[in-house]
């Protein structure tokens, strides 16, 4: 076939084109990895039965605030990485910052601690399972978001499968809170992370083969 | 000197991207001569970088068109299309460095001499892979509305009439069909 003929084809496919379509398909994708990471956290772990309880407290919401600021900059960095020639910029930087200040709170709060709280604060009662949950809850939200991402068009694919596993992690994590007894922010920095490394590790690994165009 | 580039770098970026947002918008006369532009476009930038593999440029050049039509969804008026073009075209040209050195690292030496004579600025190469033989691949429902439309030139109407498809359905087989020739082309690069 002639290019000539190919351009003549290519311009007979006239199905419209959405304008900024990715936020639609992410957004979608979003919506359904937080209801797919809830509805497992409820068939295996349920929620925390002091929740009306720990609601009062500020370090209850701060395991939120954490995964929820991680998966505004790993949205940002998907949403660029899937589009050819759209530069990371200042996201790149963004994206360890609510690592860092997370590892700060914890600093001080185990410097401030005596030895016995600072064990309850940093192992807690659950540190061995909490990544092993995170990873698992954080599922549903990695496949749907590594689907939309392969119907965009990334060209870093590594670096785009980690964009699409820190997201889906970050929804895992804030999903596992429910749930998670613990309160202290080192353990979130530790335990948390390392869960949430879980999707993101694998997402670098796979991407290059799975996001091919 | 640079700056008679820039200037003519930013012209061609106005132009270029005033024609594809208009066919974005659907305007297909106005899509045909943005791809027809570009093609020219991608012809000696491709040109420039595979000196050693004169005979890919075609086949390299109408991938890269397809996979611009494929992923068109992706491209934000904000941004500049030098830039998403670039992108695009840099990630299939490394996609092709990459199967040659595996396929070569297997059997098949690349004859240093082979240049030697190659004037690649004059030489007007057909493609070597023939896109109407992958087109054969594909299931009737995308082939018939694509062969009835393109190689017979029918309107969507005309070809909805001769397949028995309904107009959406055949517009839909066309869009489809597109998406799937990219993957046919992916799949004999793995091979």
């Amino acid at each position: 076939m002639k290019t000539d003929d190919l351009i003549l084809l290519l311009a007979s496919d006239t199905v419209a084109v959405e304008p900024r379509v990715w936020r639609r398909r992410y957004a979608l994708a979003l919506g359904a990895g937080v209801i797919g990471a809830v509805l497992l956290m409820l068939a295996m772990l349920g929620v925390r039965p002091d929740i009306a309880v720990v609601m009062q407290i500020p370090a209850f919401w701060m395991k939120f605030a954490f995964p929820g600021a991680l998966a505004t900059v790993a949205l940002l960095a998907a949403s660029r990485l899937s589009r050819p020639g759209v530069p990371l910029g200042a996201v790149a930087w963004a994206i360890p910052v609510p690592v860092l200040v997370i590892w700060l709170l914890g600093v001080i709060e185990l410097s401030g601690a005596t030895p016995e709280q600072r064990d309850m604060l940093f192992w807690g009662t659950t540190w061995a399972t909490c990544p092993v949950y995170v990873a698992l809850l954080s599922v549903p939200a990695f496949i749907v978001l590594l689907w939309v991402m392969k119907t965009l068009a990334p060209t870093r694919l590594a670096l785009a499968g980690a964009a699409a596993g820190l997201l889906a992690g970050a929804v895992g994590a804030a999903a596992y809170a429910l749930y998670c007894p613990e309160s202290g922010a080192s353990f979130l920095g530790v335990w948390y992370v390392l869960g949430m490394m879980i999707p993101t590790v694998l997402g670098a690994i796979i991407g290059p083969r799975l996001l091919r165009w | 000197m640079n700056e008679v580039k820039n200037k003519a770098l930013s012209d061609s970026e106005t132009r270029l991207r005033d024609l594809f947002i208009r066919g974005l918008a659907g305007d297909a006369a106005v899509y045909q001569v943005f791809l027809q532009e570009l093609s020219t476009h991608l012809r000696s930038f491709l040109r420039r970088r595979l000196s050693r593999l004169p005979d890919d440029v075609e086949d390299l050049v109408q991938e890269i068109l397809l996979a611009i039509h494929n992923q068109r969804h992706t491209y934000d008026a904000d941004q500049p299309l030098t830039a998403w073009v670039h992108a695009i075209a840099r990630y299939k040209l490394v996609d092709l460095f990459r199967s040659r050195s595996r396929r070569e690292a297997l059997n098949d030496p690349l004859d240093d001499r082979q240049d030697l004579f190659t004037d690649a600025e004059t030489e007007v190469a057909d493609a070597r892979r023939d896109l109407a033989v992958l087109l054969e691949q594909l299931p009737d429902n995308q082939r018939l509305p694509i062969v009835h439309m393109r190689l017979e030139g029918l309107s969507v109407i005309e070809t909805a009439r001769a397949t028995g498809l309904s107009e959406s359905a055949v517009k839909v087989g066309v869009h489809r069909g597109l998406k799937a020739l990219a993957v046919l082309i992916r799949s004999k690069h793995e091979n």
